[in-house]
């Protein structure tokens, strides 16, 4: 089933092993795009992309350096979305931002205009981090019209029934948010990153993948007990903002593939 | 002024834009606030408080001097003459008590000019809670005193910058947001202005109508026509004015919230999101802009959703003065009337002379204006400017 026809929930189902969703800020270097088809070479399973915003409420210090570092190069979102039209990086992209760039990247149209523009430069899905259940209807309406899934969050913060809610109203996977901390490397993996991914896990047919400190491949391997897969960011991200070029991004994304692999009996 | 929706909106402006992980946090706010607002025991104590504690009621002056110069009778609400010298003191209060009832133990702060700060950190020692106040790292320079201030009444002050930005308003609402994320258990967002997710904007609004709902009744007893012509209060995020507003919007009186020039977000912003509420925001391609004020107050580069649909419905205006005319506004006021002004309210005040002089308010009307604070924490940014 190719990437083009198929949603994110089945690409990913397809997949069959533990699933590695590394995340790559637009426009943090030149090749930035160069970057996102890298990665997923380097064993992704789906590639999420952060749109730089000035104000990103759930980001912590090495998620803001890297959209400070795109903005101060120029980089916007909407010609950063421009870029990624006819990339074929042969895994789903999903395009991580918030509330703000969702209303406005196409005047006047608000969240409508936004998945439509995402359509039509082929990314599959899209996560709004600041747009919960409540105000989510008519972006999460237009986004199953267009065929781009819209993937929500589950907090641990979040009661079971809420979570229910959330695992159905999401498309595409779940993201269970492994801490009531925002971005960031941890030295441990939190306790309630397994503990959220069990509950979501028998709430749900969709892949359950957890996000946020999930910073070594032994953690990635740890979460993997309990989720379909892991989102890596701020540790890829310290990479570049730290100055390494992006060969050894790639080489960690390699990192956790292997591990992340080695621990799955089926592969 | 009316309730918000269910989705706590104003018209089309205000919800509820957060992560996930605030969301709880968020519902337990509205909740608990709901639950005291209606609890005659809440109310009663906070009433106690802001008698006996917070000074209230706060006078209203009649500006005899200045007002035969401008040839219009000007009336100021002196929330000046507040405990911690600024309106601020009357929503703090509100949300520190709701902090004590629901069982937190620390406050989480956002301050601009470090009124807000200062206010926070203050009831913050009065119940016995523990407070963080997070400014700008620009706001930190500017206002080194209000920074002296918080931590000698125990807060910890926590400076902010962003790669991109200076450190302003802005960025110290990104990281009390941040820390909130962190600290949902334990810890009480004490938003400060009339923004922010619901039920801020409304309950800030609430705590803030003590200054509409005096003014009222002192306007009752003062003047012939019982009500002014004109309501004057300067807007950064609204609360003062908000307040204010409360009070009179169910008068004939015209209201007027004063923006300032480098941060008109009433009138130049674009309809967005930021710090989960949706309203006006100066921006650029989906980048939201840093506001340019004199006024650490006023740096923010949106506005209150209510305020917003406030001035779509056209029951108010929300007029902008430069740095210059709130400058020059100070000092008439500062010469003839002996009251200097913080200033945020001179920008109120700038907007009363000029109205004044090009007659855009007539002659005889009767104004109030709110005067939010007290300038002794801006003497040093005021000395620089004028010399």
């Amino acid at each position: 089933m190719s990437v083009a026809v198929a949603g994110v929930a089945e690409h990913l189902k397809a997949a069959g092993r533990p699933l590695l969703v590394p995340y790559v800020m637009a426009g943090v270097v030149p090749d930035w795009v160069e970057l996102v088809r890298e990665v997923a070479a380097a064993g992704a399973d789906a590639v999420e992309v952060g749109l730089p915003f000035s104000d990103p409420m759930l980001d912590g210090p090495t998620v803001q350096r890297a959209a400070a570092r795109a903005l101060d190069r120029g980089a916007r979102p909407r010609p950063l979305l421009d870029e990624l039209a006819g990339l074929d990086a042969g895994v789903p992209l999903v395009v991580m931002t918030y509330a703000n760039i969702a209303t406005t990247l196409v005047p006047g149209r608000g969240v409508a205009g936004f998945v439509d523009h995402l359509a039509g430069v082929g990314v599959r899905g899209a996560i709004v981090a600041d747009l919960p259940l409540e105000e989510s209807a008519e972006y999460r309406a237009r986004a199953a019209e267009v065929g781009v899934d819209a993937v929500l969050l589950a907090a641990p913060s979040c009661d079971d029934d809420r979570c229910r809610e959330i695992a159905r109203a999401s498309s595409g996977f779940v993201y269970c948010m492994s801490s009531m901390r925002i971005t960031g490397e941890q030295e441990h993996l939190a306790s309630s990153a397994r503990a959220n991914a069990r509950r979501l896990k028998a709430m749900t047919d969709l892949p359950v993948i957890t996000g946020f400190g999930v910073s070594t491949p032994a953690q990635a391997v740890q979460a993997c007990a309990d989720a379909d897969g892991v989102v890596v960011g701020s540790a890829l991200m310290r990479v570049l903002v730290d100055g390494a070029g992006v060969g050894a991004v790639v080489d960690a994304v390699a990192g956790f593939r292997a591990a992340l692999s080695s621990a799955s009996p089926g592969e | 002024m009316t309730e918000p929706d269910a989705t706590g909106r104003f018209g089309r402006f205000g919800g509820r834009f957060l992560p996930e992980a605030l969301m709880p946090a968020a519902k337990a706010v509205e909740a608990a606030f709901r639950e005291a607002w209606a609890d005659p025991a809440f109310t009663t104590e906070y009433r106690r408080l802001l008698t006996h504690y917070a000074g209230r009621p706060t006078p209203v002056t009649e500006c005899a001097r200045l007002s035969r110069a401008l040839g219009v009778r000007v009336l100021l609400k002196r929330e000046d003459l507040a405990h911690t010298g600024s309106h601020k003191i009357n929503n703090v209060l509100g949300q520190a008590l709701l902090a004590r009832r629901t069982g937190k133990r620390k406050l989480i702060a956002e301050t601009g000019a470090g009124q807000h700060g200062v206010a926070t950190a203050t009831a913050a020692a009065l119940l016995d809670l523990s407070c963080t106040v997070y400014m700008g790292e620009e706001d930190v320079r500017r206002q080194a005193l209000n920074v002296f201030r918080m931590e000698l009444l125990g807060a910890e002050v926590v400076p902010v910058s962003s790669a991109t930005n200076a450190g302003t308003l802005k960025e110290a609402t990104n990281a009390a947001l941040r820390a909130w994320v962190n600290e949902t258990e334990e810890a009480h967002y004490c938003l400060g202005s009339v923004m922010g997710p619901h039920p801020y904007p409304w309950m800030v609004r609430e705590f803030q109508r003590v200054i509409g709902d005096e003014a009222r009744a002192q306007c009752a007893e003062l003047l012939p026509t019982a009500v002014p012509d004109v309501v004057v209060a300067c807007v950064g995020g609204g609360s003062n004015a908000a307040g204010t507003f409360a009070g009179f919007v169910g008068t004939p009186a015209r209201l007027v919230g004063v923006e300032a020039a480098g941060g008109s977000a009433v009138d130049k912003g674009v309809l967005g999101v930021l710090h989960g509420f949706t309203s006006h925001f100066l921006q650029e391609e989906s980048q939201v802009l840093e506001a340019h004020s004199i006024s650490a107050g006023l740096d923010y580069p949106g506005v209150g959703p209510e305020h917003v649909h406030l001035a779509e419905r056209g029951r108010a205006q929300y007029p902008s003065v430069t740095d210059e005319q709130a400058l020059r506004a100070l000092r008439l006021v500062t010469r003839l009337e002996g009251i200097l002004p913080a200033l945020e309210s001179a920008h109120a005040l700038a907007w009363v002379v000029d109205a004044a002089g090009t007659g855009e308010l007539p002659a005889g009307s009767t104004v109030l204006v709110t005067l939010s604070g007290r300038g002794d924490k801006d003497v040093q940014q005021i000395r620089e400017h004028l010399r």
